[in-house]
């Protein structure tokens, strides 16, 4: 059972790794290997070396135009490298198209919310399973050769609902939901496929600070269920709440890794952020203190 | 969200639109004499689709005898009246050609069409001053050694038809460019521009140029009238691209037929200019309105690129163009700017419809014709750029008229419409647009 | 004004052969357009290589007209693979420039000299159906019928297949949109990123919805020649496919008997305008226009309908306003 994992364990593999960028972990599900994209002579990824701890939450952060949702694309075969090559459980995922990476049991989320708008909740949660029979055209015609599955997903669609607090927006189209229930609904239907490895592009934007508790809790119960978790996000709060290991981009390169709060005071990550020659106003501590303060007037 | 538009309004818009394009027609237009009642034969003969005349054609019943003859006129034209419905033979007379020519189709001599109660047909007999169809395979032969000459007059036809296309062509690339819509209706503002200047012409004893002006001028209103009540209201709306794609349709659709039923189902060649013969200039040889066409388009596109790079409206239209959020952030009153280009874009498409009818005859579906050659032009410079779109388009008028050497001139559009689907396939960024704009 | 042929002629249309024609057309470009969200303007492309494919193999050929059929249904799937493998990576305005285009070229191939060997030129071909019209069990002279539902032999035959045709055609898309291979098309249609992350093969299903509504299309393409004895090129210009969204969004898209609504609509209010303004004109009531020019009204109509239908009712007159309220993207 993977819900049985202790949560210490997670944080355990990433124990006495050097922070360095393109450190080697102790099980990597995901390499990355020497990986440029250029776009219009701009290199938009440039990564030299890059692991994912497998079971871990790792965030992905850097300023904007780091490359992040590019190297996204890239791993999950949305977009092409110009070099490089990067595997998944130790297969090669070059050049693999998209849908086929998703099948392997690497799922995505997207920064923009894809809710498949004039579809019902329940319809866009049974679009989420894999291997579905009813999916194949000739059979898609015969009702009692998918029958049977389509009863089993609908029951893991409504259980799923359930656990997203989801359940009583079943029937309403997708496109009715706010923008905080469609990122659940978009985590809940990626989950469908019973993915190994989940990458969250921005999962906390635009969604309603009520909400962001919650979905917070929701990727700890990935980890939780012992699945790898890889996020990109902006809001440094979110980050060291629930984050392993944090991984930071900028201008397309890694330039380095290590366990939140350590990462938080390096140097080199406060002058990606600010630009190398900035006049030394904030320190991460002060920007720290006033988003705890924005919060507490929020709240 | 964006509806800010109250829907009554709306409907007064359509209204309106709907209202001052039918006074329009009104004004300008009134059938001119409606065909014959009753059963009938049209025809034309052409030379390399130019029009001949005093061609002799007579027509036969099946099984009933000589029914009439007839000989072209300037246009090229003939219409015979028939006795009632049945099937009937038009032949022509090899002995009435001019010198030199004989027919493309060696066995296109006659034609058997049936003719339905009330119903006329029309048949065409293509004439060739060239080789004969089915005798291009043979390779070598003696037509060759003109092959040169021939090309270089086709080189120079195609970049008179390919400016016709590119001045129709650049509105219709800058609205797609800073609206994102796909204007399936803007062949009928090339019609229409054509039809308002021949009903000037024609029915109102106008001398062309004239005409054209006043024609380019409210080819210009009609553009602007366009975004002003259709358009911008559903922009407002929120409607989306494709829903405008579907609806710029629809448009067309009502545009053509308007135009159908208050011009003519027929073409109609302008009063002035009709019949000029070529001068030689070295190896080939143009008519004086020919080389008018291409002079004047030279002169109107140069125009328009000083327009785009030179004055604040120009550099603002790229900027929208380029992106349209920037530029609207920037401070430039994207509307306005949207509405300079849906002007000039209908002006552009008149005065291109004008030359298009000098050539080719005044006819209700010119535009639509021609439309399609305009997307191939735009699409090959690449999508929604004014200089992509007039590469691209004298780069399609010289393929198309080219490409006769090696193909049947009735299948000459194929060639351009080819170039299209493989261009789109192949570089959808066009050959000037840069790779990283697609996607 | 003589109402009894106004109202006859009317709903003879309503269920009439142009009826049949336009909906299979349109439950293709339903599959299409509706379901998909391919933007395919060559409908009309893939009923003309159906009609000329039976009319080719009977008359050039000399193949049985069953053996035409089949050429005629396989080369509907010919022109999808050949249409889609290159374009249906391309982004929607792209195939729709891309499949009008080539719509064109084939009409322009099919009524071009050089080929007018095998395709009889801009006269076509004609007669090649004998044994559908020999397989008619209805007596020849005799009318069917009831009320104002009163057909000749030959088209009470034609209509009797054509209808059963129809149905079939919408029993096929009513069974594959309710199961979870038309849920992979809908998803398509709203997001292909979405699908494609969700580990669908968007590429390959947008090929089948192509193949498939381009085969329907063909078998109307078929049924319309077969039923009229005859192809002629121009028969298959831009306007049909046109006719056909106008059809297609009049009854509904992404509705299962939306195009079948549509087309019957359609034929209805075309075939009253006609009759109406044809009677105001004989009888001096209208003097601006000719009893020729009538008959084009009708089509400025069609224009103006599909205008009006996407800006105030794009669901379909018979839609729901929930669902349109989703549309503002």
């Amino acid at each position: 059972m993977p819900g049985d994992l202790p949560l210490s364990s997670a944080a355990a593999s990433f124990e006495g790794l050097a922070q360095e960028p393109g450190v080697p972990k102790r099980d990597s599900v995901l390499v990355v290997d020497k990986v440029t994209r250029t776009f219009g002579g701009l290199a938009a990824v440039d990564v030299d070396h890059l692991e994912i701890q497998r079971g871990g939450i790792t965030g992905l952060i850097g300023p904007n135009g780091a490359g992040k949702t590019t190297l996204f694309n890239l791993m999950t075969g949305f977009d092409r490298p110009d070099t490089g090559s990067w595997s998944y459980n130790g297969g090669s995922l070059s050049g693999v198209p998209a849908h086929l990476v998703a099948r392997r049991g690497v799922v995505r989320t997207f920064q923009l919310t894809k809710a498949l708008a004039k579809l019902s909740v329940i319809e866009n949660m049974k679009l989420g399973a894999t291997k579905q029979r009813g999916e194949k055209f000739l059979r898609a015609l015969v009702p009692p050769t998918w029958r049977p599955q389509e009863i089993d997903i609908e029951a893991r669609a409504d259980d799923l609902l359930v656990r997203f607090k989801l359940d009583t927006k079943r029937d309403d189209y997708a496109g009715e939901l706010s923008g905080g229930q469609r990122k659940l609904l978009e985590m809940a239907r990626a989950l469908m496929s019973q993915p190994e490895v989940v990458m969250l592009d921005e999962p906390m934007a635009g969604v309603n600070p009520a909400l962001t508790q919650s979905l917070l809790g929701h990727v700890k119960d990935l980890r939780a269920e012992g699945m790898t978790v890889v996020f990109v996000e902006h809001d440094m709060d979110v980050v060291r709440d629930i984050s392993d290991w944090v991984v930071v981009m900028a201008a397309g390169k890694i330039i380095a890794e290590g366990p939140p709060d350590q990462i938080m005071a390096n140097r080199q990550v406060i002058d990606a952020y600010l630009g190398a020659h900035h006049d030394a106003a904030l320190t991460i501590e002060d920007e720290d203190r006033q988003l705890a303060d924005d919060k507490g007037t929020a709240s | 969200m964006l509806r800010s538009l109250p829907r009554p309004r709306l409907i007064r818009h359509l209204i309106a639109a709907a209202l001052v394009a039918t006074a329009g027609f009104v004004l300008v237009a009134t059938a001119p004499a409606a065909h014959a009642a009753g059963e009938g034969l049209l025809g034309r003969v052409t030379v390399d689709s130019q029009p001949v005349a005093n061609v002799s054609i007579t027509v036969t019943k099946k099984g009933g005898g000589q029914v009439g003859t007839a000989k072209t006129g300037p246009d090229g034209r003939f219409t015979i009246g028939l006795p009632g419905s049945g099937d009937y033979t038009a032949t022509v007379d090899p002995r009435s050609f001019p010198s030199g020519v004989k027919l493309l189709d060696p066995k296109g001599g006659s034609h058997t069409v049936p003719v339905s109660s009330d119903g006329t047909r029309f048949v065409i007999f293509p004439l060739t001053a060239g080789k004969q169809l089915g005798t291009a395979g043979g390779g070598g032969g003696q037509s060759n050694k003109h092959q040169p000459v021939r090309a270089l007059q086709l080189l120079l036809e195609g970049i008179r038809f390919g400016l016709i296309i590119a001045i129709t062509a650049i509105g219709l690339s800058l609205i797609y460019g800073t609206t994102g819509l796909t204007n399936f209706a803007h062949g009928e503002l090339v019609t229409f521009g054509a039809v308002v200047a021949w009903e000037l012409n024609s029915r109102f004893g106008l001398q062309l140029i004239v005409a054209t002006i006043l024609a380019v001028i409210i080819g210009g209103v009609a553009g602007g009238l366009n975004e002003r009540l259709l358009w911008r209201p559903l922009r407002k709306r929120g409607t989306g691209l494709i829903a405008m794609l579907v609806i710029s349709i629809g448009l067309s659709i009502l545009a053509r037929y308007l135009i159908q039923v208050f011009y003519s189902d027929r073409s109609h060649a302008y009063t002035d200019y009709g019949n000029q013969t070529a001068r030689d200039y070295g190896p080939v040889n143009l008519t004086d309105k020919d080389l008018s066409s291409i002079v004047l388009s030279l002169l109107v596109l140069v125009g328009v690129a000083l327009l785009l790079q030179r004055s604040r409206i120009g550099k603002a239209m790229r900027a929208v163009a380029d992106n349209r959020d920037l530029a609207s952030a920037s401070g430039i009153n994207v509307d306005r700017v949207v509405l300079v280009v849906w002007i000039m874009g209908g002006a552009l498409a008149a005065f291109g419809g004008v030359l298009y009818g000098l050539s080719d005859q005044v006819n209700w579906e010119m535009g639509f014709r021609l439309l399609l050659l305009m997307f191939a032009g735009i699409t090959l410079g690449g999508l929604g750029t004014a200089y992509g779109a007039l590469v691209g388009s004298l780069l399609v008028g010289v393929i198309v008229q080219m490409s006769t050497l090696v193909i049947a001139p009735e299948l000459k559009n194929v060639g351009g419409l080819l170039i299209l689907i493989i261009i789109l396939i192949v570089r959808p960024s066009g050959i000037l647009g840069s790779r990283t704009r697609v996607g | 004004m003589d109402f009894n042929s106004i109202v006859t002629n009317g709903l003879q249309a309503f269920v009439g052969l142009d009826a049949v024609y336009f909906a299979l057309l349109a439950i293709g470009l339903n599959i299409h357009f509706g379901y998909a969200g391919l933007l395919n303007f060559g409908q009309v492309g893939f009923a003309a290589v159906g009609a000329y494919g039976v009319a080719m193999s009977v008359t050039t050929f000399h193949l049985p007209f069953a053996v035409g059929v089949a050429i005629g249904l396989l080369a509907g799937v010919a022109l999808a693979l050949l249409l889609g493998l290159p374009t249906l990576r391309l982004r929607a305005d792209y195939l729709a420039i891309a499949t009008i285009a080539a719509s064109e070229i084939l009409r322009l191939c099919f009524r071009s000299v050089a080929l007018s060997k095998w395709t009889g030129g801009s006269d076509g071909l004609n007669q090649f159906a004998n044994t559908f019209a020999n397989l008619n069990p209805f007596t020849p002279g005799a009318k069917y019928g009831f009320g104002p539902f009163v057909f000749s032999a030959p088209d009470t035959w034609s209509l009797l297949v054509g209808w059963t045709l129809v149905g079939l055609c919408v029993l096929l898309v009513f069974l594959l949109m309710r199961s979870p291979w038309g849920r992979v098309l809908k998803a398509i249609r709203e997001d292909e990123d979405a699908a494609r992350s969700l580990g669908k093969n968007v590429y390959w299903y947008k090929m089948q919805a192509l193949i498939l509504g381009g085969v329907i299309g063909s078998l109307g393409g078929m049924f319309d020649a077969a039923q009229t004895q005859s192809v002629q090129p121009d028969n298959y210009g831009t306007t049909i496919t046109f006719f056909a969204y106008a059809v297609l969004i009049l009854g509904g898209a992404a509705r299962v008997l939306g195009p079948v609504l549509g087309a019957m609509i359609f034929w209805f209010l075309l075939s009253i305008t006609e009759t109406v303004l044809g009677q105001l004109v004989s009888n001096g009531y209208i003097t601006f226009i000719t009893s020729s020019q009538a008959g084009k009204v009708r089509f400025m109509l069609v224009g103006l309908g599909l205008i009006l239908l996407m800006v105030f009712r794009p669901q379909g007159i018979f839609g729901n306003r929930r669902e349109i309220a989703l549309d503002a993207r």
